[in-house]
């Protein structure tokens, strides 16, 4: 657990990056601090490491004042992913990955198998091993140097924007592996962003930080959608939060209709009739396509890709899309292992929501 | 001209005996080796200090300044004034190497200066931020950035002492500069020139090794070598190589 009492830190030149901070980062959580750039989210990380001294104020890590640890052993102890990658370019990957095993005297030999197992572990090819930092791909850097932070297996991590180089579609793969990641081994993790969706995503706790420093509001992120505590956060979270908000409720049992489908290479028997859904052979989704549109059976071309597809009990944001998105207006329902279950109309899956919304106020437990 | 010199370089007689080749070649090497060690030992500690610390850069812009006085001069001044205090040989030895190593601090101590300083902030940040303490960030990081630079300046050193080195005959010692001194005393043309191109063949070669040595020592992720791979995508790098 690492949490903030009263820290307050104030530059030599007068700027208060961090004003009367109190907040605690929960043991095996991971607690996002996210607010627009120089609102002194660097700052608060770095003063849990030491490398900035908080003006006043203490920072506890499982109770013990961090003021009174050697700075060096503390940091060993802590994974921290510096927000341009801050590589060595001097060492190899394998090296850069190694450098906190090799401080904490791991011989050559474990460290260089701990370091391509994590090297693996977030998403890099081994033959990128030997390379130097300056070969390598923003996003790449920036891989590598989680993978340094992970190397000694810290409990505690302290992340810098570690995804900000990357494209959208990388970010979001960056973001699931680190999910599962984290699921499988539970750090403490503070991390730093400016992208409030990524905040969201990622998020046990998310902290809402303001410019000068101030802490405007520390929810879970349903809640800090649901219940913004002032127009600033509000604005920061985002105009469609009440959409984004269903992303956090589960969709309750409903009834589904049955879908007639084919196969590719099937010709519809209604040749006049509305949409229908192609599966493969395991009854997978495809696509949809109208009969009126075919000239002959249905070939892969023909399939509309438009809409995506929910899973059964999933959370009631992937279900609404899934009747937004689907061209017929029947938005499609799989189960874990991706096989059609049926189709839902988006009237219906309105209704759960608003069901569950009396059933939450009536409950008293707003989320 | 070049007839004559080259009939002196290659006759018999230049390559015998205490005055030969070999042993003017051997004193010269000896008298720049010695001088390098010192003046490394002053130079590179100092400078690596400056930049690490960034205490004391006002150090840099006096050695600096040293440039400015004329080797030969210094030489015959410390002559005259150490010899009456000293003995034998180290009577006229110890002011050419004094001269000498006043001429190879500055660029020595500029280069480690220069290299630790530039050694970028990010990485400094970084090896303090994973937990090095300042003695482990000087060994693991700082000196390692600062090779190119260090070793630009000791290259450019060696340069200069081996091509100064000759002024050791101007006070009765041997080395190279014998040759022309001589020469030039006997009016013996060839051997002057004959003398002149063995320094120069010698700071070449001098350079070429401290070339090889830099390429050795110096990580392939600093130099253009481990920066061009970034382009030209390399197939694959053997997931063994650690350079550690
Ligand atoms: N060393 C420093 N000296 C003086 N002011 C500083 C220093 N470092 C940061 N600041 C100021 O403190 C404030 C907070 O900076 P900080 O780096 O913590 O912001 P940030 O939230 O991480 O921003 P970004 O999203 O752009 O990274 C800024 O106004 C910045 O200018
Ligand atoms: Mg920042």
């Amino acid at each position: 657990m690492i949490r903030f009492d009263g820290v307050t830190k104030t530059y030599a030149d007068g700027t208060t990056a961090v004003d009367d901070l109190s907040l605690t980062a929960p043991t095996g959580k991971i607690t996002v601090l996210v607010g627009p750039s120089g609102c002194g989210k660097t700052t608060t990380l770095r003063m849990v490491n030491r490398m900035i001294e908080p003006t006043a104020g203490t920072i506890l890590i499982d109770g013990q004042d961090t003021a009174a640890m050697e700075p060096a052993a503390m940091r060993r102890g802590m994974g921290y992913v510096i927000q341009h990658a801050g590589l060595f370019p001097h060492r190899t990957v394998l090296d850069n990955i190694g450098t906190v095993p090799r401080l904490l005297g791991w011989d050559r030999r474990r460290t260089r198998e701990r370091s391509l197992d994590v090297l693996e572990r977030v998403g890099l090819s081994p033959d990128l091993a030997g390379r130097y930092p300056a070969q390598l791909s923003g996003g790449q850097q920036q891989r590598v140097g989680v993978a340094r932070a992970l190397a000694a297996d810290p409990p505690v991590m302290l992340m810098d924007e570690p995804f900000s180089a990357v494209d959208p579609v990388v970010r979001e793969q960056l973001q699931d592996e680190f999910l599962r990641l984290q699921a499988e081994l539970g750090k403490t993790i503070l991390f730093v962003t400016h992208d409030i969706d990524e905040a969201i995503k990622l998020g046990d706790q998310v902290a809402v930080m303001r410019v000068g420093g101030h802490l405007a509001q520390m929810a879970p992120p349903a809640r800090l959608l649901a219940r913004p505590v002032d127009d600033f956060v509000a604005d920061f979270v985002g105009r469609d939060r009440g959409y984004r908000a269903l992303g956090f409720r589960p969709t309750p049992k409903l009834p589904l209709r049955a879908e007639p489908t084919l196969v590719v290479g099937e010709s519809p028997s209604d040749m006049s009739g509305q949409w229908c859904l192609v599966v493969d052979d395991r009854r997978r989704p495809l696509g949809w396509v109208r009969p009126g549109d075919l000239r002959g059976p249905v070939t892969v071309a023909d399939l509309n890709r438009g809409g995506t597809v929910a899973v059964q009990g999933g959370s009631l944001r992937a279900t609404l899309d899934a009747a937004l998105s689907s061209p017929s207006g029947r938005g499609v329902i799989v189960d874990p292992t991706g096989a059609l279950v049926g189709t839902v109309l988006a009237p219906e899956v309105v209704a759960l929501v608003e069901e569950d919304r009396v059933t939450q106020a009536e409950a008293g437990s707003s989320p | 001209m070049i007839g004559a010199i080259w009939t002196w370089l290659t006759s018999t007689s230049s390559w015998s005996g205490d005055d030969g080749i070999p042993h003017r070649l051997l004193q010269h090497a000896g008298y720049s080796a010695l001088v390098l060690v010192v003046a490394a030992a002053i130079a590179v500690p100092l400078g690596v200090w400056i930049g690490h610390s960034g205490h004391g850069r006002s150090l840099v812009t006096v050695a600096n300044s040293l440039r400015a006085v004329p080797t030969l001069g210094l030489l015959f001044a410390l002559t005259l004034v150490l010899q009456p205090h000293l003995q034998g040989n180290t009577a006229f030895l110890l002011p050419c190497v004094i001269a000498l190593v006043l001429l190879a601090v500055p660029p020595i101590l500029s280069g480690a200066y220069a290299g630790v300083e530039a050694v970028d902030p990010a990485a400094r940040d970084a090896a303090k931020g994973v937990g090095m303490r300042p003695r482990e960030v000087l060994r693991h990081v700082e000196l390692p950035c600062a090779l190119p630079l260090l070793m630009s300046g000791l290259r450019s050193a060696a340069l200069q002492v081996i091509a100064t080195a000759t002024i050791a005959a101007y006070v009765g010692l041997g080395g190279l500069g014998r040759y022309l001194v001589d020469g030039i005393a006997t009016n013996d043309y060839p051997r002057t020139g004959g003398g002149a191109v063995l320094v120069a063949l010698f700071a070449l070669v001098a350079d070429i090794v401290g070339a090889l040595v830099q390429a050795r020592v110096v990580s392939p992720g600093l130099t253009g070598k481990g920066r061009r791979l970034a382009r030209v995508d390399h197939p694959t790098v053997p997931s063994g190589a650690t350079a550690s």
